[in-house]
């Protein structure tokens, strides 16, 4: 019984940090229809950024993430305004090229910057803690809460703001969204922003109890992509349930199946679904 | 009766895109399809020619049930269609682009292929014989060898048509065969679209150049919210209520 | 251009790659040269899929190396004789890659892409996780090299490289045929528009597959002849880099023309070659150059090529349209 409130506590851990990356790669993919494969290395910069704040810099946690945010968030605009966007009528197959590239490019960056080894980063909140039989560390906490606020300011925006519902407007009805006109650039810019902003915050959060290294956004990016086709490609609550879904599925599976094999659950389940439904769950109408 | 639908239904979601249709296309006629943006025009030639299973009811051609067949078979049965947007290979040559037309009357394979085995060369060359003289009926002869992406858009929409006559049709669709041309190329695609049923082809069309219609229709259809309002010839439309209230109508509130 | 020429510049590169070793007299560059065409032949497969077809696999780099553990698991656990494992080698690739083919296919566009890059990456971790068959990331060792055909021995570089050689000439060819036959037309007619192929009575799913098999057919060749000419294996080289390695080599030469595999592979294989004291970050360079190309040049460098042809074409029918007025205006 503890074991299991142990793995529940972990998964919500894990997937909180993939909830908060899924978020980033649905929003994208809900106004530009682009799955956004180099969003795993714009995770991963962010990562680097804060922990090279803390490290060289030495400022202290917050702020090392607020500059994650800015910078990853300019770097995913960038990415937009240089790629994405003189990319926007060809054939669909070139931006997941493109993608490939920034990629490629991000991690080689990465690894001249930053070198190839693992590096870990020192959390101000390493405490350990004992509630009810679960053991954790502050940190494993903050994680889980930082993601709710986290959530939940990204809600407000969405919904209170008239930028925020623009860009629920847009991913909802394209056309219909330039006929009232609506500045669809400004909006696929804000949604980069945001995406790269929420990667930045999941990288910091995860950094402390993971390790940064060129390659940490791979299996996050492949798995956040999984989470996104279960939840149903460009839907924010389909986001956000898949990936604690998929959190405490890991989590548990590690335990109780195989330690091994916990990377490759999220896959099996990726392929089970996609074979019974290969327009993913959610799938709207027919084409 | 050579093709008929009988109570076809197509919802997406909650919405009836094609509602309860009785139809009979005319074998050797111009039978054309009218209605306002939305009514479900294309989605009922969609329901025809296989690109979406009905919710509901049949397409009965020659006496046979094709409802649930994917298009491919429905297109070998003589079958054929355009598209409201034309979506060629701009890269390609007209003569490249209309030569696969016939690929669904050859059987060579992979083998064939890699040996060019005789059947391979028979059927190659029969294609592109086929492709030439589709590219001549529709009077492209010249224009064969141009990459499409540097001809003109009626010139596109023949070159539809010669695709859709190379499978060898004895029924042609065309979604808006006229859509995006000036008056006097529609009056030479019209022109052609008479050729083509005085080949023999039945014509099926949908089209809002009401004029266009009323000239050479032998037999029209007015689809209003996926219903069929109204049917006959074009004389018995011009003077039909429901007809005229459905366009007044919406014009009217647009 | 007359296609008398270009036949000329096919005969003239076919002619210079049989003599490369003679002018290098380098068995470090024939090595170079023969893995590039081994890379060459898997791009090839990737080609007529992603290039032909209009499906981007990102699954390539594991039937690569279902290819290569194909024949390093028969020679070394089996023992069986090499030829024969080679043979086989890209037959099980292919029947493994028809049935992921046939679910990966229900699925479209990103989904597919997506779907695929899992597949790749499952495939990846059951060969580093499942140790006790493939020795995971202690690698596979002792893999024996091609055996003599009669007097022919396949032990020196140069052998190597010509039986390299032979084979990527012959799946050029191969592809050559498939591409400008009613086959490869209708692969092109599904990767334009398949609504459209489907109206034309093409059967999307079976072409589809066809496509798909082919291409993890010749993966799994690549990947034999890898096994045969490297000798050791590792999990990596199922690796997604090696997938991103691949469409970059496509992307340069040039997706869905004949010689973009090949030109694009061995061009980047050489200039890596050169940018030894790159190594590791190479893709700063060849990362944006990918991206740049896309937007720029999205066929690559045979594609600039191609579209020079055909605007040279235009041209002159522009000129002999104008002249040929100019005539009637004269006769009038
Ligand atoms: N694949 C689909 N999924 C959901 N709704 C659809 C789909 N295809 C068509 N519809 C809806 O069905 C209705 C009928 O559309 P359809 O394209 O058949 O109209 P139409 O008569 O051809 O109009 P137009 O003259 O503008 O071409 C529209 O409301 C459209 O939004
Ligand atoms: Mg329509």
């Amino acid at each position: 019984m503890e074991i299991l409130i142990q793995q529940l506590f972990n998964g919500l851990t894990i997937g909180s940090i993939y909830s908060l990356v899924a978020l980033g790669l649905t929003l994208v993919y809900g106004i530009l229809h682009i799955p956004n494969f180099a969003h795993g290395a714009i995770y991963m910069i962010g990562g680097y950024i804060t922990l090279t704040m803390m490290t060289y810099v030495g400022v202290n946690y917050w702020i090392s993430i607020a500059v994650s945010i800015i910078v990853v968030g300019v770097l995913s605009v960038l990415m937009e305004r240089l790629v994405f966007h003189p990319l926007r009528n060809t054939i669909i197959i070139n931006n997941k090229i493109a993608a490939i590239g920034i990629l490629l490019f991000l991690e080689a960056l990465a690894q001249l910057i930053w070198g190839a080894d693992f590096r870990q980063m020192s959390s101000p909140y390493n405490q350990v803690l004992n509630l009810f039989g679960v053991t954790f560390t502050v940190q494993r906490l903050l994680i889980i809460v930082a993601a709710i606020v986290v959530m939940v300011l990204l809600y407000l925006f969405l919904k209170k703001t008239f930028i925020g519902r623009t860009i629920i407007a847009m991913s909802q009805n394209r056309e219909g969204a330039f006929l009232v006109g609506i500045n669809a650039n400004k909006v696929a810019m804000l949604t980069f922003f945001v995406a790269g902003a929420l990667a930045a915050i999941a990288a910091s959060l995860t950094s402390p109890i993971n390790l940064v290294f060129p390659g940490m956004g791979h299996l996050v990016i492949l798995k956040a992509f999984v989470i996104i086709i279960i939840g149903g490609m460009g839907s924010i609550p389909g986001a956000i349930l898949g990936g604690y879904l998929l959190g405490f599925t890991e989590s548990i599976g590690a335990t109780y199946i195989s330690g091994d094999y916990k990377d490759i659950i999220a896959f099996i389940l990726l392929i089970i679904i996609l074979t019974i439904k290969p327009n993913g769950i959610f799938a709207k109408g027919e084409h | 009766m050579y093709l008929a639908t009988k109570q076809l239904t197509k919802q997406f979601g909650g919405l009836h895109a094609v509602n309860e249709v009785d139809f009979t296309v005319e074998k050797g006629k111009i039978n054309a399809i009218i209605g306002p943006n939305g009514a479900g025009k294309s989605t009922f030639f969609n329901l025809i020619s296989g690109v979406h299973k009905p919710s509901s009811g049949q397409v009965i051609f020659k006496n046979v049930d094709i409802s649930n067949l994917p298009s491919n078979k429905i297109a070998k049965l003589g079958v054929a269609r355009t598209f409201q947007t034309t979506n060629l290979f701009e890269k390609s040559t007209v003569f490249e682009n209309v030569i696969v037309g016939h690929r669904l009357r050859t059987n060579s394979n992979l083998f064939d292929a890699i040996f060019r085995t005789k059947r391979l060369q028979q059927e190659e060359e029969r294609s592109k014989e086929k492709a030439l003289e589709v590219l001549d009926f529709v009077g492209l002869t010249k224009s064969a060898e141009r990459v499409v992406a540097n001809i003109s858009q009626e010139e596109k929409k023949r070159v539809a048509f010669a695709l859709a006559l190379a499978t060898n049709p004895e029924i042609v669709f065309l979604d808006e065969p006229t859509a995006g041309v000036n008056p006097d190329e529609t009056e030479e695609l019209s022109s052609l679209i008479v050729k083509m049923k005085e080949r023999g082809i039945t014509v099926c069309l949908i089209e809002h150049k009401m004029q266009m219609i009323m000239e050479m229709a032998d037999k029209i259809m007015v689809l209003n919210y996926g219903k069929k309002i109204a049917e006959g010839t074009p004389n018995e439309i011009n003077n039909n209520e429901q007809v005229i209230e459905a366009y007044l109508g919406r014009s009217a509130s647009a | 251009m007359p296609k008398k020429f270009e036949k000329y510049i096919v005969i003239f590169f076919i002619v210079l790659a049989i003599i490369f070793p003679l002018i290098t007299q380098n068995d470090y560059y024939i090595h170079i040269m023969t893995l590039a065409f081994i890379w060459s032949i898997a791009v090839y497969g990737l080609n007529l899929l992603a290039g032909y077809t209009g499906y981007l696999s990102l699954a390539h780099a594991g039937f690569f190396a279902i290819g290569a553990y194909a024949v390093g698991l028969l020679t070394v656990k089996i023992e069986m004789g090499f030829w024969v494992a080679f043979i086989l080698a890209p037959i099980i690739t292919a029947v493994i890659g028809f049935f992921i083919g046939i679910i990966s296919l229900r699925t479209k566009e990103h989904y597919f892409a997506i779907y695929t890059l899992c597949v790749g990456y499952v495939i990846y971790l059951i060969i580093d996780k499942w140790d006790s068959l493939t020795e995971g990331v202690r690698g596979l060792m002792g893999i024996p090299a091609p055996a003599n055909i009669g007097p022919i021995s396949f032990t020196t570089p140069l052998s190597q490289y010509y039986l390299v050689l032979a084979i990527l000439l012959l799946v050029i060819f191969i592809i050559y045929r498939i591409i400008n036959s009613l086959v490869g037309r209708t692969f092109i007619a599904i990767r334009n528009s398949e609504p459209l192929a489907l109206s034309l009575g093409i059967s999307t799913i079976k072409n589809k597959l066809l496509s798909f098999v082919l291409s993890t057919f010749f993966a799994g060749l690549a990947g034999a002849l890898y096994a045969s000419f490297v000798r050791f294996l590792g999990p990596d080289i199922a690796s997604t880099a090696i997938t991103f390695d691949l469409l970059m080599y496509l992307i340069v030469g040039g997706i869905g023309t004949l010689f973009g595999p090949i030109v694009g592979t061995t061009l980047i294989v050489w200039i890596s070659q050169n940018l030894q004291f790159l190594q590791d970050y190479r893709m700063l360079i060849f990362g944006p150059l990918l991206t740049i190309l896309i937007i720029f040049a999205p066929r690559g460098i045979m594609g600039i090529i191609g579209d020079w042809k055909v605007k040279s074409s235009e041209k002159k029918r522009n000129k002999e349209a104008q002249k040929s007025q100019s005539e009637l205006k004269k006769e009038a």
